[in-house]
């Protein structure tokens, strides 16, 4: 029983990556924009939903309520007046871009905030837990994985059945073109970094509640979060869920045969499938 | 007043003059078609027009308004749609979702109010049965119709037709035709440039001449292509 209660956990803590690899998969479905900072940001929303729940005594998911509009409205604009300008042929100059942002992001956070560990306090949720025969499930993980999924059909009804999912992908298609139709490239690309950093709050929620936070570690998240993304094939959301949930399930496992080889397992099942499917699991038809 | 006026308009790559001082005016409901041999600057006049290229010199108005220094998405809601000579669908969407996103923003409305248009559209270029396709699996004349319709959906004013003939069987051209003509008579302005003449001719009422970035003549089709410059350049018979 014990291995179906590691799978079960691995899973549910998937649930956890997806939503760190959510927002940099839509942003790079949409615009070839790596983000190298996507990691800090998802340490900044967890240092501001801190500090709303720390200021005014807001229940966290209060907090990360009011957290998603200032984080669209900051992800908005930094597309907009920075990260517009990087776009071109040219792939190094959003990479330096963005790097220069995580480490601007990482040391405002360490002036603001001190090296120390944080976590956001949700009170008996914490610990509460399901028992499901011989199997208990943590209330937080569990909550965790619902909000991923919930995500993940959340971004694939916007891109398939509204018109600005249709703007984003005819944006993604060919940005030349979609000028020639009314389409402002520039809007639309705001626009899908925004709604990323709504994800991004999400994920910091989760992250903030269920563990130890401090301003350093955004970058190992973007690498979980870039191991889901290319393991889902860059082709589609529930292909980042399913990345997630192979780092997820790879990291629990390990660390049941040996606490010191979770983080290493995880990466390891990431070059697995890499030898097996160079393009991922559900890679793009074309690209 | 003229629904497009170019006013010696001028654009240079390096050395090459691409558009060398044009000048000409279409006006409302105007057919106009604009010949000459390749390299003369034919895309490139479209270019300029839908402000994918900026001018060097010179000024574009659309509809009177001084449109030189618009970007192309403002002279799309303007009403300038063009199609293009390699066809651009977007390939990943469906036949009917590539219209959705022409005529939701080339016209600033919401996609329930253009739906019933861009389906009415679908059925004037004959691709209706093909509405729920993706784009990238059309054929060449699937695709060229698409690029019409695409245009078609934004609501155009005028539209600039780049080769859609172009690679067509005589049957399909003659199809094709009459679909323009229909659009034309609905009061569209259209500039066509085509090498298929007689498909060109039997809808525009006018023609322009570019050789080397510089309009060489304009005027009615039966004098342009009586013309003496325009056989030994055009059609490289020696007079």
């Amino acid at each position: 029983m014990s291995w179906l209660d590691t799978i079960l956990q691995g899973i549910l803590l998937g649930g956890l990556y997806a939503l760190f690899a959510a927002g940099l998969a839509l942003v790079f479905g949409i615009m070839r924009l790596v983000n190298l900072a996507h990691g800090d940001l998802i340490v900044l929303a967890a240092f501001l939903i801190l500090l709303l729940v720390s200021a005014l005594g807001l229940n966290p998911f209060i907090a990360a309520a009011v957290a998603l509009p200032v984080m669209f409205a900051l992800g908005w604009a930094l597309q907009f007046l920075v990260l517009n300008r990087t776009l071109g042929n040219d792939i190094l100059p959003p990479l330096l871009v963005t790097f220069g942002l995580s480490v601007v992001i990482q040391n405002g956070l360490l002036e603001g905030f001190s090296a120390d560990s944080r976590r956001i306090s949700a009170g008996a949720l914490e610990t509460a837990s399901l028992q499901i025969g011989p199997i208990s499930i943590g209330t937080m993980p569990l909550l965790t994985f619902l909000s991923a999924v919930g995500v993940i059909v959340a971004l694939n009804l916007v891109f398939y059945r509204t018109s600005l999912g249709r703007a984003f992908r005819a944006t993604s298609d060919d940005s030349a073109t979609a000028g020639l139709m009314g389409i402002r490239a520039e809007r639309i690309f705001a626009t899908a970094t925004g709604l990323a950093m709504m994800v991004v709050t999400i994920a910091a929620l989760y992250l903030g509640t269920r563990a130890n936070f401090d301003p350093t570690m955004g970058p190992a998240r973007l690498i979980y979060a870039f191991e889901a993304v290319i393991i889902g094939g860059l082709g589609s959301f529930w292909g980042t869920l399913a990345g997630g949930i192979i780092i997820g399930v790879a990291q629990t496992v390990g660390a049941a045969i040996n606490p010191e080889w979770q983080i290493l397992a995880g990466h390891i099942a990431f070059l697995l499938v890499l030898l097996v499917r160079p393009r991922g699991l559900f890679p793009r038809a074309v690209d | 007043m003229p629904i497009l006026a170019l006013d010696q308009v001028s654009k240079s790559f390096g050395a090459l003059k691409v558009a060398d001082r044009i000048s000409f005016a279409l006006e409302k409901g105007e057919a106009l078609g604009v010949i000459g041999p390749n390299g003369a600057g034919k895309s490139t006049l479209f270019n300029l027009i839908t402000g994918n290229i900026r001018v060097d010199a010179g000024t574009i108005r659309f509809a009177g308004e001084d449109v030189t220094r618009q970007p192309p998405m403002a002279r799309c809601l303007a009403g300038v749609g063009r199609t293009f000579q390699i066809p651009q669908p977007f390939e990943k969407l469906t036949v009917f979702e590539n219209l959705l996103v022409a005529g939701a923003f080339g016209s600033r409305k919401t996609e329930k109010e253009v739906g019933d248009r861009c389906a009415d559209i679908l059925v004037e270029t004959g691709l209706y049965p093909k509405a729920n396709q993706p784009a990238g699996s059309l054929g060449l004349l699937q695709r060229k119709r698409l690029e019409l319709a695409r245009a078609l959906a934004t609501e155009p004013k005028i539209l600039l037709l780049d080769e859609i003939a172009g690679g067509l069987t005589e049957g399909e051209c003659q199809e094709l035709v009459e679909t323009i003509r229909a659009i034309h008579r609905r009061g569209v302005s259209i500039i066509w440039v085509e090498h298929v003449l007689h498909a060109l001719n039997s809808v525009v009422s006018r023609l322009v001449v570019l050789h080397f970035g510089r309009v060489i003549g304009d005027g009615d089709p039966q004098t342009i292509m009586a013309s003496r410059d325009v056989r030994e350049i055009y059609l490289g018979i020696d007079v």
